[in-house]
């Protein structure tokens, strides 16, 4: 049994933890949040240069080939720090829908670019209000010109290229690449402006399909497959708010005493803490299973997604009741915790999505 | 990552295996044990016999010193072994307690000769063990206990109550924590024994519990005398003798209580809401998937732990999480399995309901898995102190001779 990370990822996780303390302060996350800047250019150079992006890019793809555990390692600590970056979209999303999907040529071209960061990717998937579902799916591609309105698309006012889920002439659902730079993006207004999110009005703009139509099948499988590092990152917010709760628990003094030595606070620190340990568990094995590309992923990742969601929102919510009315100001970071635990917990389809699709796994194994 | 044994481990888990393929039944098909009563004269043997079995078998005492008939294992090996157990019907229940908490004590505290006399014959089943703790007046908060010790000439003479104790009524022996001196604060008043359950003096009467069983005990004392020479530890120094007690009830390892998800899985694919199957019902999904997700989360913080121990680590607090949230999800899937029969659901004749009336038996017994070894509230605080930092809570007997801390009247 050897059910935890390298000593050699624990270093990685160590160093990203230093850099991202030292490169992603709570000033850095604020430029973002205040509308300074999109993102923080700077420490996405850096993490390009570092070779996180291509984490799990394969060498000959210009990737550092660290692995999908090593993907996850560094998706925790980026979760930690609310870090305002466009890692998931350009490393877990478009990267993995073009090692998915992508022509060998398409791989060769796009690959590299995206794991040095010097293009930033994104997937453009919804289109307006609901969780992922084929049906949703109108935007059309007649003659390789794609048209359609996808809205949120997160980090799709920043990005170079987005992949988009699209329908060929036959209607069947597919993966085509758009190049970004020509087209309307109108940023939206967010729960959450340490991330980017817009809306792509897509007008019969030049389209190139990823390799063949996969159908929906590709589309779930690229949510199964993104949804583990998304839930690293959950337990590593949801990590950083339990640290923050327990040291204002800690030097807050209340009726003569630390707050902490209450029962009342130390109870809900500890569901806080058992529900971040059982999430850490269920992300662990899903780490594992994209690592050894098992069959068991999309019940992994569907169980990691629940319990890191569940586990995340929970943190983040408590991290702000456990330091009352200060935790409830602009100045103090729990916000920014609250804030991306809900954008987490919608992205890529939201708790009921991730539940039902559980079900039904667990029912179809049942079946066989 | 990878779920593999060492070569090692493998090694053991092989012969493990083929111990129990030879000597056992496997479990598969077998309904699971419910609402038992305990064990019978016939139960008691057919334990005894199986634990005469293991131990000529190497496959009890794994960590134990080999000179009382362990291998010094780690305890990854113990996991193993339990892990491969589960698969087999075995007779079970009697020596849990000895050989996990009682025996492990009189080890770090006993003279050589009394480990001699002790250790062999509980371990090859020959003498079972009982742990005396909790008290009426003295359950999470352990030290409060009022069972009197009064030293006489070479012997203690013990008076008063305890309760709760498991399998008493089928004991040879027990460790008993009692109060020596209730005039120092209520921790260092304490005194630690081992003692013969035969003694006179020790009168047992079953517990009828709420749940309709009868598996424990109240446990009384009136002037039984216990030698000296059977004290654990100094007098006084029973608090810290208990601690060592507690620390291996924390590292046994607890069975998923059922109705587990799965359970309620099957329940759901039998029953129909709507006339559909229950499992096609939104609410229905939304509860399994919420309690899969945790039944998950305990299975791999498992491993976690077994990775920790594999290397030679002590495991953290994992257990205390196991119990807590496993306690009330027993009680919760109870419940809502329930719900779904409808008012047959009431129904506890099991050739009449589904699963066999696992679901009525689970919501009776179910409170008392969140009391029992820990409460609840007690795990939070553990959870709390020792894995966050928190400060301990500010406690109003702090330093107050125990004869003078205020009592209520229950």
């Amino acid at each position: 049994m050897n059910f935890d990370f390298s000593d050699d990822l624990k270093q990685l996780r160590d160093q990203a933890r230093r850099f991202l303390g030292e490169q992603c302060t709570s000033a850095v996350v604020r430029r973002s949040l205040d509308g300074q800047e999109p993102f923080a250019a700077d420490l996405w150079k850096g993490m390009g240069e570092m070779g996180w992006i291509g984490a799990a890019i394969p060498e000959e793809y210009g990737g550092a080939g660290l692995g999908y555990e090593g993907l996850c390692v560094l998706a925790e600590e980026i979760g930690r720090a609310v870090a305002p970056v466009p890692f998931s979209s350009t490393a877990y999303l478009a990267s993995e829908a073009i090692l998915l999907a992508g022509t060998e040529a398409q791989k060769k071209h796009w690959l590299p670019r995206l794991a040095d960061g010097s293009t930033i990717g994104c997937l453009a998937l919804a289109e307006g209000t609901g969780n992922p579902d084929p049906k949703s799916v109108h935007a059309r591609v007649a003659g390789g010109r794609l048209s359609g309105a996808k809205w949120p698309v997160a980090d799709g006012g920043i990005a170079d290229i987005a992949v988009v889920v699209a329908r060929d002439e036959a209607g069947e659902i597919g993966f085509f690449l758009v190049d970004l730079a020509a087209v309307p993006k109108r940023t939206l207004n967010t729960l959450d402006p340490t991330r980017d999110h817009a809306r792509l009005d897509l007008d019969t703009v030049p389209a190139e399909q990823l390799g063949i139509s996969l159908g929906w099948e590709g589309v779930q499988m690229l949510l199964d497959r993104a949804a583990i590092p998304i839930a690293f990152e959950q337990v590593g917010g949801a990590d950083a708010a339990l640290r923050m709760a327990c040291a204002y628990a800690q030097e807050r003094f209340a009726f003569g005493r630390p707050i902490g030595s209450f029962q009342a606070i130390k109870h809900k620190l500890a569901d806080m803490y058992v529900a971040l340990e059982l999430a850490r568990s269920n992300a662990y094995y899903g780490a594992w299973a994209l690592s050894a590309n098992a069959a068991e992923v999309p019940i992994a990742a569907a169980t990691a997604r629940i319990s890191a969601t569940e586990a995340f929102h929970l943190a983040a919510k408590e991290n702000i009741q456990t330091h009352g009315g200060i935790g409830f100001t602009w100045a103090v970071d729990c916000h920014l915790f609250y804030r991306r635990s809900k954008n987490l917990a919608l992205a890529l389809g939201s708790e009921t999505f991730w539940k039902n699709r559980l079900i039904d796994l667990l029912e179809t194994r049942n079946a066989a | 990552m990878d779920f593999d044994d060492t070569p090692d481990e493998a090694a053991f888990r092989a012969e493990a295996r083929a111990f129990l393929q030879a000597n056992a039944d496997p479990k598969a098909g077998a309904r699971p044990a419910l609402r038992g009563g305990g064990l019978d004269a016939a139960g008691v043997q057919r334990c005894k016999a199986w634990q005469a079995k293991k131990t000529a078998a190497g496959m009890a005492g794994l960590t134990w010193p080999q000179k009382f008939g362990g291998r010094e294992a780690s305890p990854i090996l113990q996991v193993i072994y339990n892990q491969e157990e589960e698969n087999f019907t075995v007779p079970r229940g009697l020596f849990e307690i000895g050989l996990g908490m009682c025996i492990p004590t009189m080890m770090a505290y006993a003279t050589p000769e009394q480990l001699e006399r002790y250790v062999g014959p509980a371990l090859r089943g020959e003498e079972v063990w009982c742990q005396l703790f909790s008290e009426p007046a003295g359950g999470s908060d352990l030290a409060a206990l009022r069972t009197r010790a009064v030293r006489d000439g070479a012997d203690w003479v013990i008076d008063g109550q305890k309760i709760w104790t498991s399998g008493a009524h089928l004991s040879d022996f027990g460790i008993v924590v009692v109060r020596t001196d209730p005039n120092v604060p209520k921790h260092e008043g304490l005194t630690f024994f081992f003692l013969d359950m035969k003694a006179p003096g020790v009168e047992i009467r079953p517990i009828h519990q709420a749940s309709g069983a009868r598996h424990f005990n109240e446990v009384f004392f009136t002037g039984v005398r216990i030698p000296d020479a059977q004290r654990l530890g100094g007098v006084g120094q029973g608090w810290k003798v208990s601690l060592t007690t507690l620390m291996n009830e924390r590292l046994a390892v607890g069975e998923t209580p059922r109705p587990d998800v799965e359970d309620l899985l099957a329940l759901t694919r039998a029953l129909t809401v709507d006339g559909q199957p229950a499992i096609r019902d939104a609410a229905v999904r939304e509860r399994i998937a919420t309690w899969y997700a945790r039944s998950q989360g305990l299975k791999f913080t498992r491993f976690r732990t077994m990775t920790a121990l594999s290397r030679g680590e002590t495991p953290g607090p994992e257990n205390a999480i196991a119990k807590l949230v496993n306690a009330s999800k027993q009680q919760d899937i109870a419940s809502f399995g329930l719900d779904l029969m409808g008012n047959a659901g009431l129904a506890l004749d099991d050739d009449l309901v589904e699963a066999y009336g696992m679901f009525q038996a689970g919501l009776l017994s179910s409170p008392s898995l969140r009391i029992a070894g820990g409460s609840d509230e007690i795990l939070r605080n553990i959870i709390a102190e020792r894995v966050l930092g928190m400060p301990p809570d500010i406690r109003a007997d702090k330093g107050i001779p125990f004869n003078r801390i205020p009592t209520g009247t229950r």
